[in-house]
């Protein structure tokens, strides 16, 4: 084949490849959005829409008359299409409807209209028109139900705390095996790779024991503490990955004019690696913000719940309610999209250390 | 320029005040409570009163006469055998279609990368919610096709595939790592194949796919590791449970409810071990098996 004639078949090829690729990932896109979109929407929803047998997605809300200070739920007839107001409700799935008539309702009437009958509930439907009940969100965050604030602070807290503890405490244990030379360096970063292996569950009932013995259940320590002592393996191996990248006659030259070793570390190395501890960081804080069965484990009195544990157990108390819970769902949800819309490259970034260099 | 002996003592003092954190959390938060699971792995221990030894009790107990055990195993291994081929093919696939130069590639891998971030209860919530057997958006989908959805999470056939659905919509970060490693692979390669005469499969199957395949080994061995740890969204979903029919009872849910609603402790550590003999030579096993479908470009050098 002649070179252009290469190029060219090779420029189409190319072109159709992009436009299946377009496609498919437009649709994956879509099915990624559409659990986003059913839990937003069903957050906005009232309970009667919410369990039905045909896909809603669009929240609607009851229309309503007022008629002397009093409102009354809009029914229509599903023979005739006849609007009428719901006067009482009876036993056996029976409705006293009070009908109006064709048009459309009214906001206000001065008086119920005289045409009353008693009809059977599969005969007419709820007269709904699109709108958002935007107070879900304030029911499910109010006390007693979800008292966000609170479960924020709390998981601030533990988030924050372990987060300084690690980037603190891997990225000091990170220099030493990156840039200083001692006996028994490298059978002992065997050591911290060695424990990136191992599950969490094997040291999970004596931590517990542990902590326990020392009066530590029930206080945020457990969850805080460790991170100060470099117990995430990966973190070291990130952030000492990185440390290597920085060219060593640096810290040469600071020894020459003087520097200790831990000047060198957070003059010299530290603000060369900002990247890589802000990956670090965000890591953490993920870890952290989202974890569930640290403080299912050491957190019992309700006033100490992480966001997560809340939720967990505002599930249990309100089952039902599912738009409470999906309004709780999404707020919980935000602060990392936040983040992740301020931090992307990061996150990215992260991922990509800990894939492709590992 | 020589340095003294001093200076190297010096240097080597400073190493050790360095990693001091890590040797004391080592020794406190690992190595240490490593070494008591292990022993109370032999014994009969409630945490009230001090553990008893009773041999290999827990283990022929586990072996022989729990079938909550066996269950657990089952249900982990029918989980891993379709989460972690399906999230290998689906995180690749799309990695892949973002590699053919798109526009809008930050926009995209922003959308699948964005479930992979979010807090486990949460997400486990939605899902559960998603797989209303009555009311839940899939079966709602489905009604209108036609298609009379299953039960999902009530329905014991079905809790497992639901839950592998679920962890698919998480797929974004194994994608993230496959599309760094696409990216890394040299343009000339492709170029050179084409010269051959290679179509775009044999382009992928003789260029592509050996030259990513360290990063596909090092996401199988991240999912067996992953997929042996299932336990939020279970725990979540059946409200810790593992129900229906011990369906979703994960491996380290049993060993949960083992330790906390049982507090059989001792149980729950050879629980444990076992976990981590299972992980360690599945690990094994890639890794031999690795020698024959991993290309590390160092060897072809050196």
């Amino acid at each position: 084949m002649r070179a252009g004639e290469l190029a060219r078949s090779r420029r189409r090829q190319e072109a159709t490849a992009r436009a299946v690729a377009y496609v498919i990932l437009v649709a994956g896109a879509v099915a990624i959005m559409v659990p986003f979109v059913w839990m937003v929407s069903t957050s906005l929803k009232d309970k009667d829409q919410l369990f039905t047998r045909e896909l809603q997605w669009i929240p609607t809300l009851p229309v309503t008359v007022r008629v002397a200070e009093q409102e009354y739920n809009v029914y229509t007839s599903l023979s005739d299409g006849r609007y009428g107001l719901l006067v009482e409700r009876l036993p056996a799935g029976k409705l006293r409807i009070a009908w109006l008539g064709k048009d459309r309702p009214p906001e206000t009437l001065s008086r119920v209209p005289d045409d009353v009958e008693i009809v059977p509930e599969e005969q007419v439907a709820q007269y709904r028109r699109p709108g958002a009940r935007w107070s879900n969100y304030r029911e499910a965050l109010t006390p007693p139900n979800f008292r966000f604030l609170l479960y924020l602070r709390n998981t601030l807290i533990i988030t924050i705390a372990a987060l300084v503890g690690q980037v603190l405490s891997c990225s000091l244990v990170a220099f030493g095996f990156a840039r200083l030379r001692f006996p028994g360096r490298g059978p002992l970063f065997i050591m911290v790779l060695a424990t990136m292996m191992l599950p969490a569950q094997v040291t999970m009932v004596p931590l517990f024991k542990l902590f326990v013995t020392v009066g530590w259940y029930d206080t945020f320590l457990p969850l805080t503490v460790p991170a100060f002592f470099a117990t995430s393996g990966f973190f070291v191996f990130l952030l000492r990955q990185y440390f290597m990248g920085i060219p060593l006659e640096m810290d040469e030259a600071a020894r020459i004019d003087g520097a200790s070793s831990w000047q060198i570390y957070h003059r010299v190395v530290l603000p060369q690696a900002r990247a890589a501890v802000a990956t670090v960081a965000i890591f953490s804080f993920m870890a952290h913000w989202n974890d569930f069965l640290g403080p299912l484990i050491y957190l019992g009195s309700p006033e100490l719940r992480t966001l997560s544990l809340a939720l967990y157990a505002f599930q249990g108390e309100h089952s039902v309610d599912i738009q409470l819970l999906m309004a709780a769902a999404t707020v919980v949800m935000l602060p990392l999209l936040v983040l992740f819309a301020v931090a992307q490259r990061y996150f990215i970034q992260g991922v990509v250390i800990s894939g492709v260099k590992g | 320029m020589r340095r003294s002996s001093t200076l190297l003592r010096r240097e080597a003092l400073d190493g050790f005040l360095f990693i001091s954190p890590w040797i004391i959390g080592f020794l406190l938060f690992t190595l240490g409570p490593m070494a008591y699971s292990l022993y109370a792995s032999f014994c009969d221990w409630d945490m009230l009163h001090p553990p008893r030894w009773v041999g290999l009790t827990n283990y022929r107990q586990m072996f022989t006469d729990d079938f909550r055990f066996a269950k657990s195993l089952g249900v982990t291994l029918k989980y891993s055998a379709m989460a972690l081929p399906l999230g290998v093919v689906t995180s690749l696939g799309i990695a892949i279609l973002l590699n053919q130069k798109v526009k809008g590639l930050t926009f995209f891998r922003a959308i699948y990368y964005i479930p992979a971030i979010l807090p486990g209860v949460a997400v486990a919530m939605l899902w559960k919610w998603i797989f209303n057997p009555e009311s839940g958006v899939i079966n709602l989908l489905l009604a209108r096709l036609g298609i009379n959805g299953p039960g999902w999470f009530t329905d014991p056939a079905w809790a497992v595939p639901a839950l592998v659905i679920m962890s698919l919509w998480g797929a974004g970060a194994g994608m993230i790592i496959y599309l760094a490693g696409l990216q890394s692979v040299p343009t000339q390669l492709y170029e050179a194949a084409e010269i051959d005469g290679a179509g775009a499969w044999m382009k992928f199957r003789s260029v592509t796919l050996p030259m990513i395949s360290p990063t596909i080994f090092f996401n199988v061995v991240m999912g067996i590791i992953g997929s042996f740890q299932v336990f939020t969204s279970a725990f979540v979903i059946t409200g810790g449970a593992g129900s229906p029919a011990y369906s979703t009872l994960f491996y380290v849910l049993y060993l949960y409810q083992k330790a906390f609603n049982y507090f059989a402790m001792g149980y729950a550590c050879a629980l444990a071990w076992v976990l981590f003999l299972i992980i360690l030579t599945l690990t094994l096993i890639v890794f031999w098996s690795g020698k024959h479908w991993v290309y590390y470009e160092a060897e072809r050098k050196g």
